[in-house]
This record gives C-alpha cells, structure tokens and sequence, in this order.
C-alpha cells in the first residue's frame, strides 16, 4: 500500500523509520521505548501463569523489545497497510513475550517433563473435586486412549500440555517445535480421544465434527 | 455444566480452526478490527474459531488488545 494511502500516524512512523539519519534515530528511539513500555506491561499481565518473577521478569521485556524492534526494521519493507503500524509492530513484541516466556519457563520448572501427574487432570480440565467419582468412568477411558491408541509423540505432548498443565510455549521451547506444530499434536489428540469416547458409548456424537 | 459436559467441551474440535501460524499472522489486523467495532470474527472465523479453542494464542490476542487499547 502507498505511503500516502494509510492512515496518519502509521505514515508518519514509515517516514519517520526511513529517513535520514537524525530522524529517524529519533523514531527508532521512541518505537523501542514504547516496545519496551509495552512488553514490561505484557510480562506482568503473564505474571500469575508464569514460574518467571522478579527482575527476569523485566529482563524478557527488555530482551523482546530489543529483538522485536530488530524484526520490525528488517522488516519495514514487509508492512502491507492492513492494519495500523503501531498494531502490527506490537504484535512482534507480544509474540517475543510468548516466546521468551516459554523458554526461560525451563530455567526453574514448577513440572518436570514426562512427570505424568494424572491425578491433576481432573482438576486442569475443570471438574469439581467433589463431583470427581462422576468423572472417574470417563476419566479412566480418557486414560486408556492416551495411553493405548495415541502415538508415543501425541501422548508425550498430551501428557505434557494438558495432564501435566506445562505451558504450551514452553513444551514447544524444550522440544524444538513451533507452537503451531504443538497445537496440531494435542488437536488431533482431541480429536482422537473424543472418536474413541463416542465409539465406545461414553459421549454423543460430536455436532461440529459431522460436518 | 456437568462433568461430562466439561470434558466433552474441552475434547470439541473446530474443524473451521485455523491453527496457530495463520492466526498470529492476521493476528494484527484482527485486533484492529475488534478496536474498530468491525466484525472481525466475521471476517475471519478461522482465527475466531482458533482464538476460543488455543489458550496461548489467546493469551497473545489479549496482549495485543490491551497493548494498542492503553497507548
């Protein structure tokens, strides 16, 4: 899109990021500030689901907002105008939040990989302590399939993500994979487990899924 | 909800479910949308649908509203 077809501001910053010298330091000083300012508000948002604290906590803001505002100049000639500037820069820095968070999860780890703490899932899927012995049927045959019909890679990140409760950056930190590729894991594990409780009696045939 | 209803919703599965890549990409244009008052799911309820089943993708989401809402 053309300069001069955006909206105000977010031509101002394209301008301002491409000029010479002087002002465009000048821009590149505020952008990262406002990175910053945003990714120290983004930690402490995360702060409450999050074993990072204190001053690492401010250490990932600082470090997203320096690789995010690394990205968005690499990548200036690659904004489109679909949104506003300022939205699609944030949008790197909250992603670095994600990621940082997820990796430096490892350094003090509240759950060990592979710990398979089953008797905490019913607790992670929401289901009331005292109404457990009405689950308890169902549970046990959520238990079979991970354990009888998943691949050993689907049951490792099932387990992991959704019995153990190890945030879904972080798996995808430890293992090498991106979050994509985590999430299509534990999709079709769903997806799985929910055919085998349907074929076996213990659900309804899932509406979404006659489609 | 009963017990069974809380399984059977997290086990659901959207088949309109984008995934994680496709939605972080739009992921700015559709936090503007919202900002706007525009139908953003409407516009896109893969990322919609992705949005409501894929927490950290979510987690994301929210950032980024709040983040371009307090400037």
């Amino acid at each position: 899109m053309p300069v001069e077809d955006l909206d105000e501001e977010s031509s101002a910053w394209l301008r301002r990021l491409g000029a010479r010298s002087g002002e465009r330091h000048a821009a590149e000083r505020e952008l990262h500030a406002r990175l910053v300012r945003i990714a120290l508000a983004e930690v402490r948002r995360r702060s409450a689901s999050t074993p990072v604290t204190g001053p690492e906590l401010d250490d990932v803001a600082h470090q997203a907002a320096d690789d995010a505002m690394l990205a968005i100049l690499a990548k200036l000639d690659g904004f489109r105008g679909e949104s506003r500037f300022i939205t699609w820069a944030y949008r790197f820095v909250i992603l670095e939040v994600s990621g940082k968070l997820g990796r430096h999860y490892w350094r003090n780890p509240p759950v060990a990989l592979d710990a398979g703490q089953w008797e905490r899932l019913p607790g992670r899927l929401g289901i009331d302590p005292a109404r457990q012995a009405e689950a308890a049927g169902i549970l046990a045959e959520v238990r079979r399939v991970v354990e009888e019909e998943l691949t050993s890679h689907q049951r490792r990140v099932f387990v992991a993500i959704v019995v153990d409760g190890i945030p879904l950056d972080a798996l995808a930190a430890q293992l090498g994979l991106r979050r994509n590729a985590i999430y299509k894991v534990i999709f079709d594990a769903r997806r799985k487990i929910r055919r085998a409780l349907v074929a076996n009696g213990y659900l309804d045939e899932p509406a979404l899924e006659r489609r | 909800m009963s017990e069974q209803g809380r399984l059977e919703r997290f086990l659901r599965t959207d088949p309109r479910d984008v995934g994680c890549d496709e939605a972080l990409a739009v992921l700015h244009i559709y936090v503007d949308l919202v900002v706007a008052g525009g139908d953003a799911a409407g516009r896109y309820p893969g990322v919609a649908a992705h949005l409501l089943a894929c927490g950290p993708c979510d987690e994301d989401f929210t950032g980024l509203l709040q983040a371009v809402t307090s400037d």
